[in-house]
């Protein structure tokens, strides 16, 4: 007999008062977890296939199911945790890198919740959002510093190409193959509903959805897939993906099994073998050959389009980010360590990189210090997990945020961290055409509207607060922002007052 | 159409090559201007003098042809068209090209062909006259590259770490030396059939630049290819 070193990691626990063996949760488990045992005459689970989903519990009609962490416990070392050793037990066996997906979950501080928000009392009073304008459109690109006169001593009144978002909110990238079409049209018609961007990621533009152009980022990656001049001119932007916040320094590699033919299609490549998106941009080594890609992108689109540039927050953000702010980006997006992937090695994804708001904080500070602040626009991103971490962010100096991991709950995701395995009973991440159909894009595209639209009231309601009505008058205004149970260092990277001051 | 380039900006340069008629633009005088035929379609551009960086980028459709040397990325990502450089290139040539053509009558310097890739009837092709420098063909995933090494017989005219995390596609080399490979690349003599499946752009090699290609043929190749056996598998494990 082989010896399992470690135990299911969940439990899978049936109520057999309420289980009529309907068998609904079978049909509906892609890891194959739930049995008919014809013997027993009962369902029965391979609880050592589950990866808590959640989606068994939500479709079961009596409500029989529940799925817990399995109580069985290792000795306790609050040094070698349960999970080091049977991470240890995983690599023994198989001699293999670690594999995870979403944003990671280890307990480092958040420090959304350790800032709170300012309201006016008595002078300076609140504003109420249901009676007056509330302003919370954001154009996003370079803002004109001076004005220039031509010749004639007439006023020059063109501007740099630029975004318009009715929300300070974007959806991330996210590319089709790491997530399925129907929840890439569930995104694209979101964004047309809002009045903001989705962003392709690295994998192309589906060509269904060619005709979503005008709320579309296409994004450029060091694999170049599925890019070409039509691509590059059917979005509204082009970003560069330099990095990502999950894993700075690491490329994407999606498995030839996730490659079917419309993915193989949209991205160029063919079908069944593996994409492999180098870590870097093998032509870029420098600022100034970074500077070479945006202008050839600028180039093939005739300077119609605002090139943002993505980077991953790493240690030397605030200096990366000032260069990126001279290569002639029109946008910044800044990806903090705890957002999410579709698959990253776990040891990097735990490991590496900061946090977007130390990384905001600094970036913004910086590039005011230099006076090139309305050189760029910042989108930071990496864990906005609501409306209040938005309000903080533009707040901490971001122009708008870039959401995904909330974008996935509201299709259905239950953050079960199993996206790389390719088999999201949510029809989310995964490629198994049984499986997409479970997303359906009418509704997913309404759930995804509605979300965004309650943050947005909630923005305006928690701005009417501050007594201010446009989000231009909240962007950097840290004033607005006090520390809790900070240390002087943070308070000073944050460039806010603790509570209380 | 001809133009003067003398002095003018790269940006003022493109606008006058999309903004031009016909099908024929003869670039003169031309001293690093970057970008040329970026995502250009429909032209036949001749440059005498040195275009700059990221020559045809995103090119769709569209010829090229330099009469002297060329810089880093030319062909970018490019998707069709054929690029004729008459000289040296620089580093990273045809990085992720997808299909169309590279030809150059010289050497090619530093990552060529990186991640060059293929779909269905899209093939790209890259001849490169001379030696390349290291890094040549880094993750290939489709398309052709062949190197001549034309006076470089005496040497292997690839530099080191030829074909890492070659996933696609096929190389072929025109040498007796056989360059160090990593594991998962396999690396054959060309057959009589090899042969014959390179010979036409073997030929359209030679006549743009004035070669005998039944000479340049009757050599000793050697084939690159993914090694599908010792594939770069079971890297990961679920976690
Ligand atoms: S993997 Fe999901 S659907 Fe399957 S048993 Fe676990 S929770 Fe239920
Ligand atoms: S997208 Fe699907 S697989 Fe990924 S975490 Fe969410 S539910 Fe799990």
């Amino acid at each position: 007999m082989p010896v399992n070193y470690f135990p299911a990691e969940f439990e899978v626990l049936r109520n057999y008062d309420k289980c009529i063996s309907c068998r609904a949760c079978e049909r509906q488990c892609a890891n194959e977890v739930h049995y008919y045992d014809a013997d027993f005459g009962k369902m029965l689970a391979h609880e050592n296939q589950c990866v808590d989903c959640q989606r068994c519990v939500c479709i079961c009609p009596t409500g029989a199911l529940k799925i817990r962490p399995n109580e069985n416990s290792f000795r306790k070392s609050a040094n070698y945790t349960q999970p080091l050793m049977t991470e240890a037990y995983r690599q023994a066996g198989t001699g293999s890198v670690l594999l995870s997906s979403m944003g990671t979950p280890k307990d480092y501080p958040v420090y959304w919740d350790k800032i709170l928000l300012n309201a006016s009392q008595v002078t300076n009073p609140p504003i109420d959002p249901l009676r007056e304008p509330m302003e919370t459109r954001v154009f996003l690109g370079k803002k004109p510093t001076q004005m220039k006169f031509d010749k004639n001593g007439e006023l020059d009144t063109t501007l740099e190409p630029s975004l318009t978002l009715n929300v300070p909110i974007m959806f991330s990238a996210m590319s089709y193959g790491s997530i399925s079409k129907n929840a890439h049209e569930s995104l694209a018609r979101a964004a047309e509903g809002l009045g903001t961007f989705y962003n392709t990621g690295e994998g192309g533009l589906h060509k269904d959805f060619y005709k979503y152009g005008a709320n579309t980022i296409v994004q450029v990656a060091s694999g170049r897939f599925g890019v070409h001049k039509d691509y590059l001119n059917a979005g509204a932007a082009i970003e560069i993906k330099m990095g990502q916040g999950a894993k700075p320094g690491i490329g994407g590699h999606l498995p030839g099994e996730k490659i079917k033919e419309d993915v193989a299609h949209t991205r160029m490549i063919p079908r069944g073998t593996d994409a492999i998106s180098p870590a870097p941009h093998h032509d870029i080594y420098s600022i100034e050959d970074l500077r070479q890609l945006i202008f050839s992108v600028k180039e093939a689109t005739e300077y119609k389009k605002p090139v943002i540039v993505k980077i991953a927050a790493v240690h030397n953000v605030a200096a990366i980010a000032s260069g990126v702010a001279r290569s002639g980006a029109d946008i910044i997006a800044i990806d903090g360590f705890r957002g999410g992937t579709g698959a990253a090695p776990t040891r990097i994804r735990d490991n590496v990189g900061i946090p977007i708001e130390l990384a905001l904080a600094a970036v913004d500070g910086r590039l005011r210090h230099e006076g090139i602040r309305n050189e760029v626009s910042i989108v930071a991103a990496g864990s906005i997990r609501c409306s209040s971490d938005a309000v903080k962010a533009i707040a901490l100096g971001a122009d708008a945020v870039y959401i995904a991991t909330p974008a996935l709950l509201a299709m259905g995701c239950h953050l079960c961290r199993s996206c790389h395995t390719g088999k999201c009973n949510w029809g989310i991440a995964t490629q198994n055409p049984e499986l997409v159909k479970r997303l359906n894009p009418d509704i997913a595209y309404k759930r995804l509207v509605n979300l965004v639209t309650a943050w947005n009231h909630e923005i305006q309601e928690i701005m009417g607060g501050m007594g201010i009505n446009s989000i231009e008058a909240l962007r950097g205004n840290r004033l607005m922002l006090r520390g809790i149970g900070l240390t002087e260092k943070e308070l000073q990277i944050l460039g806010i007052l603790h509570a209380g001051e | 159409m001809k133009i003067n380039a003398e002095n003018m900006s790269f940006r003022e340069l493109n606008e006058k090559i999309r903004a031009s008629r016909g099908r024929r633009v003869e670039i003169e005088n031309m001293l690093g201007q970057r970008y040329t035929g970026s995502g250009c379609t429909g032209k036949d551009i001749h440059i005498s003098g040195i275009p700059g960086n990221a020559l045809g980028a995103y090119l769709t459709g569209c010829d090229i042809t330099v009469y002297g040397n060329a810089q880093d990325a030319v062909g970018d990502a490019m998707n069709d068209g054929t690029i004729t450089i008459h000289g040296n290139v620089g580093d990273a040539a045809g990085y992720g090209m997808r299909d169309g053509k590279i030809l150059v009558k010289g050497s090619a310097g530093y990552r060529a062909g990186i991640h060059m890739k293929e779909y269905m009837e899209k093939k790209p092709l890259m001849v490169i006259g001379g030696k390349t420098g290291d890094f040549l063909a880094e993750y290939q995933a489709g398309g052709r590259i062949i190197v001549l090494g034309i006076g470089y017989e005496k040497q292997c005219p690839v530099g080191d770490f030829c074909c890492t995390g070659m996933h696609g596609g096929v190389m072929y080399i025109r040498t007796e030396h056989a360059p160090e490979l990593p594991a998962q690349v396999l690396c054959e003599d060309a057959d009589k059939a090899d042969i014959k499946a390179i010979k036409a752009d073997v030929e359209l090699f030679a006549k743009k630049f004035g070669y005998d290609a039944e000479e340049l043929l009757n050599a000793h190749f050697y084939k690159l290819t993914p090694n599908t056996s010792n594939p770069y598998r079971r890297l990961y494990v679920n976690n």
